[in-house]
């Protein structure tokens, strides 16, 4: 009795589940053309990258390539890439969040024009970007023609940690820009009002009502230029010269001199960074504010 | 409530743009009043109530408090608190860091903000959520909140801005009560913002209609559905038949070609006015005992009454009545004296607002 009370069970919830595995099947059916992207562009190459780091020429597992960091070339160039992002991270800070403040503050028409001009320059291609500020600030560059003209000392910036920084500041500027600002416009204007009304001042209200709210977009924004700085090697390399060497350089070297493992290997250190900084975005940005610039 | 002036708003004028929100208004509020601006969405009652809490500027006009002029104070000095329309709790932290921002502000000791957090949440029948964070909290409970966090500042007037109209009816109804009793036993001043007519007429002690910018009426609850002084208010209180009719003489008004005796004096003779009639005042009798007669041509059950509606004199006539007439049978309408209420068609400027735009 207990079987075929068990038998009637399932055969009288056979359609719901029928009904369930339909409606899985049309959700898979739409994702599959990303699934299959997905597998062949992003899983199959970390895979790879994995498997050449943690491996030496012979296919045999060794801890080698990513013990290579602590040599004294390698190290130098993580530290100074780390240095030079922390910095191009802070800088885009301070300007962005003042600019953030004041674009949510005036309710002018004109504010959409405004956001428009600073996602404008990401229309250009980044490469061209990096370029004309290559040519704006050589030696006899645009900027130094225009001292010499003014009869003002010239400037030696480029091929310099300065001109890296400024690369990387103009580039990634809007990343920290749009999510500070999404979040603050999200911002009820009755949740200020409540603070003033409690008796909170200006800055009363802005440290501890406006800050600590508008915290997601500032850590999503600190993530999206500190990530890409840490490991561009195209900045470094228009801007910097031969002199200045990040380990984006380093890890780029490797690969085009053909050491797969070594570059690899480099290159699961600097993903220990990435990670953990998208494990601080995961924490703190809930609501996804800087994915929607992407 | 006492008769002293706790609030005069002398000679407001408010404008956005273009848009005069407020022209001219003067109002005072009196010490320990249940005060509600009432009118509907685009009246300049939220205008006006923020303008008291300091969120807004007038562009002429004073505020006055307690004899002195806060017109240019801004709103964390003035003595008293707001509470939302949505809330505006502050989602990143607790309901007893909400409770005790106001406190922390003026730097008052922990035992002090511990024991008036304890205070609020009893007041407001929440004990026990100190530690919860706003987001887990239904709709009434957020509002209690705010309005806790709001009392135990202990302002001298408590602004309220629609505080309700996110709830739902049930809750709402609920809440009225909590609000009264709140008001008893904290002795201060609500200044009540709604649409809402019903909530209105059972919370007030005194209920200001506006439209338009002006103010239409102020009175007691009473007094503004009994005797509303314009066909604006008649039509935004309650239901009501109003109709252009001519005051004859003292005490006798011609309603569509009849005479109805009333209790009115002072209109002059001959002079045309808006008779305003609640539908529960009206009287359905057998045809030949009614002032005039007509035919029922539809009805409705609401449950305590039945509405009817009644065509005579080539008027519809909305009828509450307890007594159940069929459609189509003929009856007599009948008006007691007492309840026709006279008013007096629009003339000056402010008095146009009162006009109901159809």
């Amino acid at each position: 009795m207990a079987v075929s009370d068990k038998f009637k069970q399932l055969t009288e919830k056979k359609p719901e589940i029928g009904l369930l595995f339909s409606r899985v099947n049309k959700v898979k059916w739409l994702s599959f053309p990303y699934i299959l992207w997905m597998i062949g562009f992003i899983l199959i190459p970390l895979i790879m990258i994995l498997y050449y780091g943690l491996t030496n020429g012979e296919n045999s597992f060794t801890f080698e390539n990513i013990s290579l960091i602590a040599n004294p070339v390698n190290r130098g160039a993580l530290l100074l890439a780390l240095e030079l992002s922390v910095f191009s991270t802070l800088i885009c800070l301070l300007l962005a969040y003042p600019l953030a403040i004041i674009l949510n503050n005036t309710k002018l028409k004109s504010n959409s024009f405004i956001v428009l001009i600073i996602i404008l320059p990401m229309w250009m291609n980044f490469l061209l970007r990096t370029i004309a500020w290559q040519n704006i600030l050589e030696r006899t560059g645009v900027l130094n023609t225009i001292l010499n003209f003014l009869h003002l000392p010239t400037l030696n910036i480029i091929n310099t940690p300065a001109a890296i920084i400024l690369g990387m500041v103009y580039n990634f500027l809007p990343f920290m820009v749009l999510p500070i600002y999404n979040v603050l416009i999200k911002i009820d204007k009755d949740v200020v009002n409540a603070a003033r009304d409690l008796g909170a001042n200006g800055g009363q209200t802005f440290l501890k009502i406006i800050l600590p709210l508008s915290l997601p977009g500032v850590i999503s924004g600190i993530t999206m230029v500190f990530v890409p700085s840490l490991t561009t090697f195209v900045i470094s390399t228009i801007l910097g010269g031969s002199k200045i060497v990040l380990i984006g350089n380093v890890i780029e070297q490797q690969f085009r001199l053909g050491n797969w493992n070594t570059g690899s290997g480099l290159s699961l250190v600097l993903m220990v960074f990435i990670l953990f900084s998208m494990a601080i975005i995961s924490k703190y940005d809930k609501e996804g504010e800087g994915s929607n610039i992407w | 409530m006492t008769d002293n002036k706790l609030i005069d708003l002398v000679n407001i004028t408010k404008s956005f743009g273009d848009t005069v929100v407020l022209d001219e208004l003067n109002l005072y509020i009196r010490e320990n009043e249940f005060l509600t601006l009432l009118g509907p969405s685009g009246c300049g009652k939220t205008t006006t109530l923020r303008i008291i809490g300091g969120f807004e500027t007038p562009n002429k006009g004073q505020v006055i408090f307690e004899g002195k002029d806060i017109t240019k104070l801004p709103s964390n000095e003035r003595q008293l608190n707001t509470v939302f329309q949505k809330y505006a709790l502050f989602n990143h932290m607790t309901i007893s860091e909400n409770i005790a921002f106001g406190l922390k502000i003026k730097k008052k000791s922990k035992i002090y903000i511990q024991d008036k957090i304890k205070y609020a949440l009893k007041l407001v029948n929440l004990d026990g959520f100190e530690n919860r964070m706003p987001d887990s909290l239904s709709g009434g409970q957020q509002q209690r909140i705010a309005i806790a966090r709001a009392i135990v500042n202990e302002p001298k007037v408590l602004l309220l801005d629609e505080p309700l109209g996110a709830l739902d009816l049930k809750l709402r109804q609920d809440m009225q009560y909590e609000l009264i009793r709140l008001k008893n036993e904290l002795g201060i001043t609500f200044v009540y913002v709604t649409h809402d007519q019903e909530e209105a007429l059972t919370m007030s002690d005194t209920i200001v209609v506006m439209n338009q910018g002006y103010i239409q009426q102020v009175g007691t609850p009473e007094d503004i559905y009994n005797e509303p002084k314009n066909a604006f208010v008649a039509d935004f209180i309650g239901d009501s038949n109003i109709i252009p009719s001519l005051m004859v003489e003292d005490k006798l008004v011609n309603i569509l070609g009849v005479n109805f005796p009333c209790v009115d004096i002072g209109f002059g003779r001959n002079k045309p006015v808006d008779v305003v009639i609640r539908p529960e005042d009206i009287d359905l009798v057998k045809p030949e005992h009614g002032i005039v007669t007509g035919r029922v041509t539809s009805l409705l059950f609401k449950g305590v009454h039945y509405e009817m509606e009644v065509t005579a004199n080539g008027r519809e006539w909305l009828v509450h009545s307890t007594d159940l007439f069929p459609v189509g049978s003929e009856v007599g309408i009948h008006v007691d004296p007492y309840d026709i209420q006279i008013m007096n068609k629009p003339e000056s400027e402010d008095e146009e607002a009162a006009l109901i735009v159809e």
